[in-house]
């Protein structure tokens, strides 16, 4: 590894936001959330994200397994509407205190 | 002469064939009428047409692969070989147990799990870059893929820690930098080299730490295991640095 580079964090994951539920005008459906990727805005560019595996990752006050941080994974199902939004199932649905906040999409399982 | 040429010269290739069958049942000191071992693969002497629908019909086919040759070798019957001794059956002992109920058997399961497709990016030698794990972020040179799927990688260890490691190809990305291996031995490591029992071995340039029931079985694969992996892994760095990386 070159001297000068250790050290640096690597940041092995993209960063996305929560835009809210899959919904309609009246109903939402809390099962599937949409997502925005970073960097990502035309239906096509989603394509290599499909699969790919994303993480919540919030804080709370109670330590489990010796961490305050807390994690609901999930993966991007398919890409939604034509401006790179993206649908996306997570183990359980997202808490909508989450909506606006990060989201981490991992690179793997990776196809390079 | 009613018969045309043609016929004559298969009745000479059979009995020719049917000579050297002979002589190699005689050489393999089987009894005369036995069958030798075929040298060629059986081809079928009968095109298909479609599949189930043959070119030739019976009588036709009785014909070709000679069988008239064969009775008439055989004084006009088709030979026929006494069915080889049996074993003596084993006595079956009456089972000491017999269930009350009849037991539901899970349908048989003959499935064999072959190892994953290994992508075109990535060949021995390859550069790989981890994408989890606690090496996520390593730049790792790969070796092989091992029976399990996983792919056998290493940092070298000397370069950047990352010791002689499996990993999943789903958390990997190739890189187009390839290291030249050849050479290198990696046929010692397998999936079973990392099976737990042996988890609990010394790593390089760590100190020793004995304990009284792991003594043994470390004493005795503590060197080989720090030889082998020295050794390809000397080899595999010494290609590194001459690639200057």
């Amino acid at each position: 590894m070159v001297k000068g580079r250790e050290g640096e964090r690597v940041r092995l994951y993209v960063r996305g936001t929560i835009l809210g539920y899959k919904r309609s005008k009246a109903n939402q459906y809390p099962n599937t959330s949409l997502i925005q990727i970073e960097g990502v805005n035309t239906k096509e560019e989603v394509a290599w994200y499909a699969g790919k595996r994303l993480a919540y990752i919030y804080k709370a006050k109670v330590k489990k397994d010796g961490s305050h941080y807390r994690c609901i994974w999930g993966k991007v199902s398919r890409s939604h509407g034509n401006s790179g939004v993206v649908r996306a199932k997570f183990t359980s649905n997202l808490p909508p205190k989450s909506m606006g906040d990060r989201v981490r999409v991992f690179m793997y399982p990776s196809n390079i | 002469f009613p018969f045309p040429l043609t016929y004559i010269a298969r009745l000479l290739r059979i009995h020719i064939s049917e000579r050297k069958r002979e002589e190699e049942a005689e050489s393999n000191q089987n009894s005369f009428a036995a069958m030798a071992p075929r040298k060629t693969p059986v081809v079928s002497r009968n095109p298909q047409l479609i599949r189930g629908v043959g070119k030739y019909s019976r009588s036709k086919m009785y014909h070709k692969r000679g069988l008239w040759a064969i009775k008439a070798k055989n004084g006009g019957v088709f030979p026929k070989h006494d069915p080889k001794p049996k074993a003596a059956a084993t006595p079956v002992k009456p089972s000491k147990f017999y269930p009350a109920d009849d037991i539901k058997m899970p349908l048989p399961n003959k499935r064999k799990a072959k190892p994953t497709k290994l992508r075109a990016s990535i060949t021995p030698g390859t550069v790989l870059i981890l994408l989890a794990g606690r090496f996520k972020g390593k730049r790792v040179v790969f070796l092989k893929q091992l029976t399990s799927g996983l792919l056998l990688v290493t940092g070298p260890f000397k370069v950047n820690g990352v010791p002689l490691r499996r990993v999943n190809q789903a958390y990997v990305i190739g890189t187009s930098t390839k290291v030249d291996i050849s050479g290198t031995n990696v046929d010692k490591f397998d999936d079973k080299y990392f099976a737990k029992a042996a988890e609990k071995k010394n790593k390089k340039g760590e100190g020793e730490f004995f304990e009284a029931d792991k003594e043994r079985r470390r004493a005795s694969c503590h060197k080989t295991r720090r030889m082998t992996r020295r050794l390809s892994m000397q080899h595999c760095l010494n290609r590194l640095r001459q690639c200057q990386i």
